[in-house]
């Protein structure tokens, strides 16, 4: 399975984010290449929840610990801070309920490390603006159309991050991940970071109110 | 063709050393255990994996069945270079409690009495037969199972192991189970046994001696469980409306279609190789089973601090033991943060997928976990 170069750089990203011995959970884990990676690198104790049959398979045939279920229902399951850190790589656009997953995320993990594609980067702009087209964002190194995407909630980092604000997430750093794979510090989540970010990813914890229960 | 089981050796037997206490409170006295084992128990009794068998299954797992003369019922896993690596693990099984080859149940002779104890067996649970198995590893010397794997009524049993014997399993494998029977499962089994005790030659179970066996009633009873035990996709696909012969209507009462023939010979090489009294034993064992019973329903409860590390698999078109079931088992295990896989495998066949040559995933999903688990475990390739 070819993967892009900011996919690449996405995990590779997460896997220097997480910190070493630690309990995690990867929503939405694929066929396992990040848990395999933050296991034999990182020695976490992973698990990984997929909701697509033969990705579970190919998970299980690394040895992986994985269940196949659902994010949007099956997060409520666990229990609080049951995690050091719970990953939603390249997920949340694919989420029914992004809110109501950010949230569990934050109650089962000390800390939530999301990353997503930048609706607000100048191309995606570009492509409506001037061409009237929804713009493309790429799957699984997949361009698919509107009508095809399992992209259902796509947003920009700023939508990101007034969510975050809004459940009382802290964001403690944040990163852009280029269309090269080349990183980049991100901060507040200016305009101008909001229109050159093509991907991001953001390390996340609650440091406000108090975890919201199942 | 009839079988006699006084005829085949079932040695192994383990014999248990002081009394069986069951979860009845009878306490069963000279119990024994018939099994087999495949491969070798390694210097540090670290590789023995526990297959617990359905319930009508055998601990005849690999190699010829003495008593039927088959290939042992799981033939296709268990060996040297196949998914239960016999060259790695060392595989036990044996034949449950109230099973009839070797063990001690219903046909076997009560010490108090000289004579076959028939009904008056004690009424044993799942949580008996798997202490009876606990019974047998202390005999072998192994202080934890690397494994325990069961489907269906193995299942129950590779549950029970994790619940109350968690210290001693590594890895819990419950295929194609549920926590607990439900209402439809017991439904089934009561027709089963109603058909048995229907038999003239019951006899109030003790038809030992009299030379006759309640085989229309044990066939009746294994023909209505073989149905629970496929998928109407697997009966539509093998049989569909298909007449032998000239494919004409006869316009008899007979039995007639493909599908009647099959389930015909179900039940007759099926009474051939199993007693009724056990049936009824095991079915009730299965009736009784209810994890969360002992926590007033509350399942999550009963996995609080389980550190065993779990596989549950379910099959699509298994509707006797449905993903709902595992999928709800996975959620309880979920609550406690405990390390637990699932998967619901695709197949058409229905309850029985696990036995099947052909579920290449299912062999994968089970060799993946296994792999994975030997390395967390420590052991050597």
């Amino acid at each position: 399975m070819s993967q892009s170069a900011p996919r690449r750089a996405d995990l590779r990203l997460i896997a220097e984010l997480v910190t070493r011995g630690g309990r995690v959970l990867d929503v939405g884990c694929g066929d396992g290449t990040l848990l395999e990676t933050l296991e034999t690198e990182k020695q976490v104790k992973g698990q990984g929840i997929e909701i697509r049959n033969n990705r579970v398979e190919a998970c299980m045939r690394r040895g992986l610990t994985v269940i196949q279920g659902d994010a949007d229902t099956d997060l409520p399951d666990f229990p609080d801070r049951a995690f050091d850190y719970v990953i939603l790589s390249q997920a949340l656009q694919n989420m029914h309920r992004p809110r109501e997953v950010l949230d569990q995320l934050l109650r089962i993990g000390q800390r939530a490390i999301v990353s997503f594609p930048n609706l607000g980067h100048w191309r995606a702009r570009l492509t409506l603006l001037w061409r009237g087209r929804m713009p493309i964002v790429e799957t699984n190194g997949m361009p698919r159309s509107w009508y095809d995407t399992p992209n259902i909630h796509l947003c920009t980092i700023r939508d990101f991050l007034l969510m975050c604000e809004t459940l009382g997430i802290t964001v403690e750093e944040g990163h852009a991940v280029g269309r090269d794979g080349s990183l980049r510090r991100l901060g507040a989540g200016t305009a101008w970071e909001t229109l050159w970010t093509h991907q991001a990813v953001y390390v996340l914890t609650r440091s406000g109110r108090p975890a919201s229960g199942g | 063709m009839e079988i006699e089981t006084a005829a085949v050796d079932f040695e192994p037997i383990f014999a248990l050393d002081g009394k069986l206490k069951l979860q009845s409170q009878v306490e069963l006295a000279g119990t024994e255990c018939a099994y087999q084992t495949y491969g070798t128990l390694n210097a540090d009794r670290s590789n023995a994996i526990m297959i617990c068998h359905g319930l009508t299954g055998d601990q005849y797992v690999a190699g010829t069945n003495p008593l039927t003369g088959r290939a042992g019922w799981w033939n296709h896993v268990v060996g040297p270079g196949l998914v239960l690596d016999t060259d790695r693990y060392f595989v036990i099984c044996t034949n449950v409690l109230g099973g009839c080859l070797g063990t001690t149940g219903p046909s076997t002779i009560n010490p108090d009495t000289g004579q076959p104890w028939n009904m008056d067996f004690p009424v044993f649970t799942v949580a008996d037969m798997v202490d009876l198995q606990v019974h047998l590893i202390d005999a072998l010397g192994i202080d934890q199972l690397f494994a325990v794997i069961g489907a269906s009524m193995g299942g129950m049993m590779a549950l029970d192991w994790a619940v109350r014997h968690s210290e001693r399993v590594f890895a819990s494998i419950p295929v194609a189970a549920s926590w607990r029977h439900t209402a439809q499962n017991i439904a089934f089994h009561e027709v089963g046994r109603r058909a048995i005790t229907a038999d003239a030659d019951w006899h109030d179970g003790a038809y030992r001696g009299l030379g006759v066996k309640p085989e229309k009633g044990l066939a009746a009873a294994r023909m209505v469980a073989h149905i629970t035990y496929l998928s109407e996709t697997a009966f539509q696909e093998k049989f569909g409306r298909e007449l032998p012969r000239d494919s004409k209507l006869s316009f008899v009462l007979d039995p007639e279609f493909e599908v009647e023939r099959y389930l015909d010979h179900q039940g007759k090489t099926f009474v051939q190789r199993f007693d009724a009294a056990s049936y009824m034993y095991l079915t009730r064992a299965m009736d009784y089973f209810d994890l969360a019973a002992r926590h007033d329903g509350d399942l999550a409860a009963v996995f609080k601090g389980v550190g065993t590390r779990f596989l549950l698999v379910s099959f699509t078109s298994d509707w006797l033991f449905p993903t709902a079931e595992s999928r709800t088992i996975v959620r309880a295990l979920n609550a406690n943060a405990a390390d637990v896989s699932f998967i619901e495998i695709p197949a058409d066949y229905g309850h029985d997928s696990f036995l099947i040559e052909s579920a290449t995933d299912f062999h994968d999903v089970l060799e993946g976990f296994l792999d994975g688990s030997a390395r967390r475990r420590g052991l050597k390739p």
